[in-house]
């Protein structure tokens, strides 16, 4: 290193006094999502943020124009790829509802499972990236291991780990199979025991303790105007849980609790979907009981359910019927409705418009992280830089369905 | 839904509400483009509707009517009463090739990227709105992609670099960011230093 060439005398050193720019991502790495975060710095603290989205945007709703109905599955699948089962079970509730058909009850129990199921996949992603970001590598570890048991509950059931494509209209895509209901009673006793040894390292340290207490608080009044649900608002202490406040599927049949924060702070939503993982686990457990182990799976109509292929090969009623469902695909009737169901990151909704064709005429996604990423500005200025990773982390931003 | 909260609307203002329908159990009201904040805020307001809850803000485009071809889509919800009712306003297309409403960012806080994303997905100009930039697209974007009117597979032309970095957006210039490739620590003319500058010295 060379000598500093210029001759220091008292009074005539000039500082840089103007507001520091600095870009966080689109590809930081103390951050999981692509997002762009430019900060207005005086010294350490941040008197300005700019939140840019839009890096993974893939034109999801222009695509669903130009398919069939069923052909949105696999879109809807990539929307939150950290809970993918949700996504497919809300678009699938919603097409039922312009229908005006309701699935047998088998297959509620069963969309109940696996979207718990897809829930705790979700919220352990969320914990653990967090975790990750703010330096606790090793529960992090202990999450995704959990979440490897799940997804081979999924894979054995899906014949997919991820990206799953297993909803369909007016059921789903298969039965249960024979050792479904062994597999999720076995692997969720070592799911939890996880998620514990995993909580246990964060919860006793300090460290991860300073760095999300009081940070990135949100009043239950912002939260509500801003639209938030999900995890986010009811860790503001307002109690709205889509399954609660407007039951589907069979969930007021299960005996499950919502539970809140007090503060509206990283903590309180840490601690919220740690909660909520564990009232899954209650939820799975009431509804394995109650799900029969044969019966219909899905709906008794042949113009919205694939024939079996049994059927297609070996008659003309049944060739007929594949081929106008595969072709022409599920003719929804006229209009528009708005359906909403509870995914991982709040209330997942599908405005939808058809004229009466078998393809959609136009599919809204209302993202849950799109309202709450929305915030994270606000939740950020005048805290230090290191308190954006703690506040971004908590939201649980996922580009797939805050960018569409 | 509720029913009750179109027939207080309908009460309220009896010229603005053009037409109620409760599709799919969904209830609904097209209003007058002219009273859309007006509506907005006694919406908020109003203690027996309270719909303090933001949902959602969309827009759907139906090039084939003769007259209200934009419809913007609101969703809201009342937290404490827990119903819920869907406002749709019927618009045209200006001569600037856009269509102007009223911004609501300023009624619920939520509204403001859902108008932005309106703005760059349909070409909806949200009068008032603090900050109508595009938000999932880039800024040299041309046309408005969820339109009807929009082909699905039409090609974007290559942006140049810009002059000046606006709040520094992609691309950048090549001086900036890291160099790719294997840095040199030769100093021979036209090396470069660990910026990926020339250095000065040669």
């Amino acid at each position: 290193m060379e000598p500093l060439d210029i001759e220091l005398q008292d009074g005539e050193l000039e500082l840089p006094t103007d507001p520091m720019l600095i870009q966080m991502g689109p590809s930081h790495p103390a951050m999981h999502g692509t997002i762009r975060i430019v900060v207005e710095l005086s010294g350490e603290t941040i008197t300005k943020a700019d939140v840019q989205i839009g890096f993974l945007h893939r034109g999801f709703e222009k695509m669903c124009e130009r398919g069939d109905w069923t052909q949105c599955f696999p879109y809807v699948d990539r929307l939150n790829y950290a809970s993918p089962m949700l996504n497919n079970v809300g678009f699938a509730l919603a097409v039922e509802k312009m229908l005006g058909v309701t699935v047998p009850i088998r297959c509620q129990h069963y969309r109940v499972v696996l979207g718990e199921l897809a829930r705790i996949c979700d919220h352990l992603v969320c914990s653990g990236a967090m975790a990750m970001e703010l330096g606790a590598f090793t529960p992090f570890l202990y999450f995704t291991k959990a979440r490897e048991i799940i997804w081979d509950v999924f894979e054995e059931e899906t014949g997919a780990r991820v990206t799953h494509s297993f909803g369909r209209v007016g059921g789903m895509a298969d039965e249960p199979t024979a050792d479904f209901k062994d597999m999720v009673r076995s692997g969720l006793p070592a799911v939890m025991a996880l998620v514990e040894d995993g909580e246990k390292l964060l919860l006793e340290n300090r460290i991860f303790l300073d760095r999300i207490e009081n940070v990135g608080v949100v009043s239950r009044e912002d939260a509500i105007a801003l639209g938030w649900t999900g995890v986010v608002l009811r860790s503001t202490g307002a109690a709205y849980d889509v399954r609660k406040a407007h039951p589907y599927l069979s969930y007021d049949q299960f005996d499950f609790d919502v539970p809140v924060g007090s503060t509206g702070d990283c903590y309180d939503r840490f601690m919220c979907r740690q909660e909520e993982m564990r009232q899954s686990v209650r939820i799975i457990e009431q509804a394995l009981e109650v799900m029969a182990d044969d019966g219909p799976i899905n709906i008794d109509d042949p113009r919205i359910v694939l024939p079996e292929k049994e059927r297609v090969y070996n008659s003309i009623e049944g060739t007929i019927q594949h081929f106008k469902i595969v072709m022409e695909g599920v003719k929804v009737p006229a209009g528009e409705c708005y359906s909403y169901t509870e995914a991982g990151n709040g209330e997942l909704g599908f405005y939808i418009v058809s004229d009466g064709s078998g393809t959609p005429y136009r599919v809204r996604i209302r993202p849950p992280s799109f309202a709450s990423t929305q915030a994270l500005s606000d939740m950020i200025v005048g805290g230090m830089v290191p308190d954006v990773v703690p506040a971004f982390g908590s939201l649980n931003m996922i580009g797939g369905e805050c960018d569409h | 839904m509720s029913q009750r909260v179109l027939d207080i609307l309908s009460t309220r203002f009896e010229g603005a509400i053009l037409q109620t329908h409760g599709q799919f159990g969904d209830d609904t009201a097209i209003v007058d483009p002219a009273q859309w904040k007006a509506i907005a805020q006694f919406l908020r307001d109003d203690s027996r509707l309270a719909m303090d809850h933001f949902i959602d803000l969309t827009a759907v485009h139906y090039p084939d009517r003769e007259e209200g071809r934009f419809e913007v889509v609101l969703h809201l919800r009342s937290f404490d009463k827990a119903h819920r009712i869907r406002l749709k306003a019927r618009l045209d297309l200006q001569d600037d090739g856009h269509v102007h409403i009223d911004t609501l960012a300023d009624v619920w806080a939520g509204a403001n990227w859902f108008e932005r994303e309106c703005f760059d997905m349909f070409g909806v100009v949200f009068e008032g709105h603090p900050d109508l930039r595009r938000i999932l697209m880039y800024e040299e974007f041309e046309g408005y992609p969820l339109r009807k009117d929009y082909p699905a597979d039409r090609i974007q032309p290559l942006v140049p670099f810009r002059e000046e970095a606006q709040g520094k957006l992609p691309p950048f210039d090549r001086h900036e960011g890291m160099p790719f490739g294997r840095q040199t620590h030769d100093h021979r003319p036209g090396g470069r230093n660990l910026l990926g500058f020339e250095r000065e010295d040669a």
